[in-house]
């Protein structure tokens, strides 16, 4: 049973965690190129000198003496997003999307709830302390634009903002994903914490059928509107921002987390190293086969553009699967 | 490119560590197992006498090359005399000395042989004898038997056999009876045969040994027949001229010398007991290799001191630990938290027990990780917090320990046999991952680290591998190619089957 199920799997192209660390990120992803990933500040620094759309940066706080300013950065602003720079999962990110009406050092976060601005600089705190960050090192806290993410996205999602997962292999996009926040991921874009992954169609950006829990699902859990079938707006720039994630990090295998907002279109959030590879559950499909389609037809001297075009024409879903 | 290097890395560690193991095992003879025993054989020899008015010494033959024996040991025990081993032509001796003494004395001397197959066999290639002077009539005689065998033979050993075989024959001839006519005990017909063969100018001796066995009061020693083909030296039944050597024959002394001689002594008597006993093979395969001078023992774990080796029992366990380690995260994919953290809590658990181990590691967790959030609630910075947690697991154990022994359960107290720095981290990240992740993800990180820890202890505890490993430390090298070879491993781990079973088309 165990060896068929294996067998089955290979079948597919379905990619095993070690099989990701040791034939793509070892050999793709050399180590002094993580900091370009791992600490958001450069990667947003990086991002912006390449002329991609990111969040703006309101300002940083990188000391426990400057945690009693975040007042003076936040200013007058109603909705912003505090998180470390070497955050991971997203863990250690706080949405505030309101202040109370009768207290202005009251916010409101993404969740409805109300946060006080001491409980505020005690999470920047320990953002500080490095509670979030992958070694526990000293870090960064980013204070940063919170999304209003698109209408597109607004029947499914619980809270949260929705994000879309781009896997770039060499340059090249390869397979892409929404992550649709839930209730019980706690308005988060994580796949671990129960929020609902669909596909993407690489071809036209349509999403395919979600997925919670490696369940397939075909409507929200929480708002019970369709998932499949939605445009995604922009997709085209989304495909080429992804596939200039090569030049701008130097990595090979990345993921690249975009947010699409209201007023700014689709702004890259955050790109990662090691990308997780639930993706391949909520497309139905393996990731081997395409990157081996990838390494047939690789070329050193294709344009990010061509990339993008590349990854329209070779990675369209066959219709039935839509 | 890389892989092949990673295969021949693995296949070298593996030949090295095998083989040194082989040797060990095979040659050596390390045992397998901690119960092995090898039978030793115990020969006493007493030396009775009475002793007469002036000085005495005394000397015995004792064994010096023991083909098919190694010796253990030996020694002496007799009040007031001095003693010393002398080596003399033909072997050793055992001297005895004392100044006065009377009556009727005992001296003993024992010798703790164990069977060795492969024992040393190296001994002086001697030199052609010289043709001996004989007295007629006797001197014909011995030339018509040399001459009648020599016809009948081709080499050294065949004309000894051949030689045996005339003599002992039911019919012997006119010279054989000549040369028989004054033999009266079977060490004399020995020494009668090494007179013939040399006239043949084939170097030969008399041996004198014992057949051992177990609980024999009285052993005698029996004369056989050695002679030199030229290469090597063997060994001939006296009565029948087969060439062997009886089972467990252990040569106590070569030529005809007496056995015993006392000066200052009357009524000598010489009596041998043999006794069979098992000891640890371990120590008689350390013995053996270092008769052998060999450089894998002055290696070995050893010759290091006693509290040394106690440790060392331990270490060399890790591996195993961490091979466990690698088998669960990267072939079966358990979450834990920490790369080594559950080897360290199995290590733990080794002074615990596993039932107590468990169930002081979930209190100590639980406990500490309440009292973890109760401190969350002081919004304290990141390193006092986590000493905070510290102090309180140190405070935590004492309270467990002093709390079980008041109660009369001493188990309790071997709750500070546990890391508490590992314990603090712990409950550290496991209170992140509680927050973050949810109750859910930090249990099934805790309940992970726990399963590995338990299989590694398991597996560390295993007394027949702790054996293995503490006898054989190289076959760690067996164990790093392997984890070498798991390095390299792209295949699924076994959660993954389950995680992604619906793309495999089931």
């Amino acid at each position: 049973m165990m060896f068929s199920t294996a067998r089955n799997l290979r079948k597919h192209g379905v990619l095993g965690v070690n099989e990701r660390n040791a034939r793509l990120i070892m050999k793709h992803n050399p180590r002094r190129l993580y900091p370009n990933v791992d600490n958001k500040v450069i990667t947003k620094e990086l991002a912006l000198a390449a002329g991609m759309a990111v969040p703006e940066l309101y300002g940083l706080i990188g000391h426990q003496s400057e945690v009693r300013n975040l007042g003076k950065v936040i200013g007058e602003r109603d909705s912003f997003v505090i998180k470390p720079a070497h955050g991971s999962g997203g863990d250690g990110i706080i949405v505030v999307t309101g202040r109370s009406a009768r207290k202005r050092d009251c916010y409101r976060m993404a969740s409805g709830l109300l946060i006080t601005e001491s409980e505020l600089q005690h999470h920047t705190s320990n953002v500080v302390g490095g509670q979030y960050s992958l070694s526990g090192n000293p870090d960064i806290a980013l204070i940063e634009y919170c999304v209003e993410f698109d209408p597109v996205f607004a029947n499914v999602s619980y809270q949260g903002v929705p994000d879309i997962r781009v896997i770039v292999y060499r340059g090249y996009p390869i397979m892409a994903m929404v992550r649709l926040p839930t209730r019980m991921s706690s308005g988060k874009a994580n796949l671990h914490k129960g929020a609902v992954g669909a596909g993407i169609d690489m071809c036209s950006g349509c999403t395919l059928n979600g997925v919670l829990d490696n369940a397939v699902v075909d409507e929200h859990p929480d708002t019970g509107a369709l998932i499949a079938g939605l445009q995604i707006p922009g997709w085209d720039f989304i495909l080429r921002s992804a596939a200039r994630g090569l030049e701008v990090t130097g990595l090979g295998y990345l993921g690249v987390d975009i947010v699409i907002d209201r007023h700014h279109g689709p702004l890259i959030l955050e790109m990662n190293a090691r990308p997780g590879l639930n993706i391949q559950i909520a497309n139905c499909t393996g990731l081997a086969g395409r990157i081996s389609r990838v390494d047939e037809l690789y070329d050193a001297a294709a344009s990010p553009e061509a990339r993008a075009k590349f990854a329209r024409s070779e990675f369209a879903v066959a219709t039935s699967r839509a | 490119m890389t892989m092949r290097y990673v295969y021949l890395l693995a296949a070298l560690l593996t030949a090295i560590g095998v083989s040194i193991f082989a040797y060990k095992w095979q040659v050596l003879g390390f045992p397998l197992t901690d119960d092995q025993e090898t039978p030793v054989w115990t020969v006493e020899t007493s030396v009775h006498f009475d002793a007469g008015p002036g000085p005495i010494k005394a000397s015995l033959q004792i064994p010096t090359l023991t083909p098919g024996f190694g010796i253990s040991e030996e020694y002496s025990v007799s009040r007031n005399y001095g003693f010393s081993v002398n080596n003399v032509s033909g072997g050793r001796q055992a001297q005895w000395t004392v100044r006065r003494t009377a009556g009727q004395q005992t001296l003993y001397y024992r010798i703790v042989v164990y069977e060795d197959r492969d024992a040393d066999l190296s001994d002086t290639t001697p030199p052609f004898p010289l043709p001996p002077v004989i007295n007629e009539p006797l001197r014909t005689a011995v030339d018509v038997i040399v001459s009648e065998v020599r016809g009948h033979s081709a080499d050294a050993a065949s004309f000894t056999a051949e030689l045996l075989r005339v003599v002992n024959s039911p019919s012997p001839g006119s010279s054989v009876n000549l040369l028989l006519a004054e033999v009266d005990t079977p060490l004399e017909f020995v020494k009668i045969m090494t007179t013939v063969l040399a006239a043949a100018r084939i170097p030969a001796r008399i041996i004198r040994g014992m057949e051992l066995q177990d609980r024999t009061r009285r052993a005698n020693l029996i004369p056989w027949l050695e002679i030199h083909d030229g290469v090597r030296w063997r060994f001939f039944n006296p009565r029948n001229g087969n060439e062997n050597l009886p089972d467990h024959f252990l040569i106590w002394c070569r030529g005809d010398d007496s056995l015993v001689q006392v000066a200052g002594g009357t009524n000598v008597e010489v009596r041998f007991a043999v006794q069979k006993n098992f000891i640890d093979s371990m120590a008689v395969a350390e013995k053996r290799a270092r008769v052998r001078q060999s450089v894998l023992v002055n290696f070995s774990l050893a010759s290091l001191p006693i509290q040394t080796q106690a440790v060392y029992s331990v270490l060399l366990m890790i591996p195993i630990g961490a091979l466990i380690m690698v088998l669960m995260r990267n072939l079966v994919g358990i979450d834990a938290f920490g790369t080594f953290m559950p080897v360290l809590i199995a290590l733990s658990f080794r002074e615990t027990r596993l039932f107590w181990g468990i169930v002081l590691f979930t209190l100590l967790v639980a406990l500490g990780l309440s009292i973890r959030f109760l401190l969350e609630r002081l919004r304290l910075l990141l390193v006092p917090r986590l000493s905070a947690v510290l102090i309180v697991v140190v405070l935590l154990m004492l309270v467990i320990s002093i709390a079980s022994h008041k109660m009369g359960m001493e188990t309790g107290l071997s709750v500070a046999l546990f890391p508490m720095v590992i314990i603090a981290m712990t409950i550290e990240r496991m209170s992140v991952v509680w927050e973050e992740r949810g109750p859910a993800d930090a249990i099934r990180g805790g309940t992970g680290s726990l399963l590995v820890a338990v299989v590694a202890y398991l597996a560390m505890g295993m007394n027949w591998l702790e054996h293995i490993i503490t006898s054989f430390p190289e076959l760690l090298l067996v164990v790093l190619a392997i984890v070498i070879l798991l390095g390299r491993y792209t295949g699924y781990r076994l959660s993954e089957l389950v995680r992604f079973k619906a793309l495999s088309g089931e």
